[in-house]
């Protein structure tokens, strides 16, 4: 299952659709920061809407993601964590630290933008 | 039925609950003529039990009149649950008389007091009527016994029964009424607990809160437990894991209104406090939310 990755602007918006193998996930790390590098991104957004469940792996992944994407000099937003879902991971102790998080796509971007205007 | 002629009003079998014996019909002929002596004495019997609940002081919250109709449908309830064998009627009456008396004040004691005192009253009657024939009285008994066991049982079942449902089901509308999620402006929802919280209210607490964080899009969360009294470290763990699930759907929390007693329960079990955004009182609160989304409040004039 390949993650979309669509360009806006200066920054990046990746749909996760469904749940993701721990093979997809090392494949969507890869790919996403391979964008931030070509696209030279400053901002990238990782759309959770559309799942259902959250594991370890796929928690640590995205702290790995955000952690790379940082080391580039741009800042990640995780957007879209459904209520079930967040209440399974604390539960679960699955912190996603470090990482900034926001309601939606929306909220994601306006977050990313106002970053990049306050001169960050 | 058994029985050793040195102990003649001792041991024998229980008969089954229809009052009929392994043999069949004699225990069915003597429990027509328990039956019908029953309903033969009905009005004394009933008068000589409504006396009775009177002199121990049973059923206090309800007026003679109220007693003697209720006692009228226990005895006609009883002696057909004696005659059929079966106790379905009975576990009916019993529930529906449990959902009418348990809001007038009536407790378990006086029930199954009530309850007992027929089953000796009509025991008495027993007694003086075959007091010549002992062997007939102990056949008589032995019908009637099991069956007036399970019908003070039945009762007695059914009336705790529909206390505990009555008392389930106030747990719940005191869970549903005590966590209102409001909107004070746009993007900044208050969370107010008042009471107890148990587990599982705290479960509920988060649930709720999270759906209402989505439905308004809220950014910040006040959550006031000026109105806690205690909390255990479950509970304090089960705050903090709220605070954080909240923050996966991108909103800030601030908790206002601890308690000295609640703060220290919280440094005890560890909580990293500089996650957790705290500020004394609701009004605080609100102050601080308002300034994290920019609102700015100054006065009219």
């Amino acid at each position: 299952m390949e993650v979309p990755i669509l360009k806006q602007g200066d920054f990046l918006i990746a749909t996760v659709q469904a749940a993701l193998t721990d093979a997809d996930l090392l494949h969507f790390r890869t790919a996403l920061i391979q964008q931030v590098v070509r696209c030279r991104s400053r901002g990238v957004i990782v759309d959770l809407t559309s799942l259902d469940v959250m594991d370890s792996f796929a928690s640590r992944t995205l702290r790995d993601i955000a952690e790379m994407i940082r080391l580039r000099g741009a800042e990640t937003v995780i957007v879209g964590i459904q209520p079930e879902v967040a209440f399974a991971m604390v539960q679960l102790g699955l912190k996603l630290e470090n990482v900034t998080t926001a309601l939606d796509l929306d909220e994601g971007l306006a977050h990313l933008g106002l970053k990049s205007t306050s001169g960050a | 039925m058994t029985r050793n002629v040195n102990n003649p009003a001792g041991v024998h079998t229980r008969t089954r609950d229809s009052g009929m014996t392994e043999q069949g019909r004699p225990g069915t002929v003597l429990l027509s003529e328990l039956v019908s002596h029953l309903r033969q004495n009905r009005t004394q019997l009933r008068e000589e039990w409504a006396r009775r609940i009177t002199e121990a002081q049973l059923l206090t919250a309800m007026t003679k009149d109220e007693i003697f109709a209720e006692a009228t449908s226990v005895y006609d309830n009883y002696v057909e649950a004696l005659e059929t064998g079966t106790f379905e009627a009975l576990q009916a009456y019993a529930r529906n008389l449990s959902e009418r008396i348990i809001p007038r004040g009536v407790e378990t004691h006086e029930v199954v007091g009530i309850v007992l005192l027929l089953r000796d009253v009509l025991a008495r009657s027993l007694f003086a009527k075959y007091q010549a024939d002992f062997t007939k009285l102990n056949r008589i008994l032995d019908a009637y016994e099991p069956a007036a066991n399970r019908i003070a049982n039945t009762v007695a079942v059914g009336f705790v029964q529909e206390r505990e449902r009555i008392i389930r089901e106030q747990q719940e509308a005191i869970r549903e009424l005590s966590t209102p999620v409001l909107q004070v402006r746009e993007r900044l929802l208050i969370l107010p607990i008042i009471g107890v919280i148990d587990p599982q209210r705290a479960r509920q607490l988060t649930e709720q809160l999270l759906r209402g964080i989505r439905t308004n899009r809220a950014k910040v969360v006040v959550i006031d437990i000026t109105g806690v009294a205690a909390m255990d470290a479950t509970v304090a763990n089960h705050l903090v894991q709220t605070v954080e699930a909240s923050r996966l759907l991108g909103a800030t929390v601030i908790v206002t209104g601890l308690s000295p007693e609640i703060a220290q329960t919280i440094v005890n079990i560890g909580v990293d406090l500089g996650k957790m955004n705290t500020v004394g009182d609701l009004q605080g609160g609100i102050e601080q939310a308002e300034r994290l989304l920019g609102y700015k409040v100054v006065p009219a004039a």
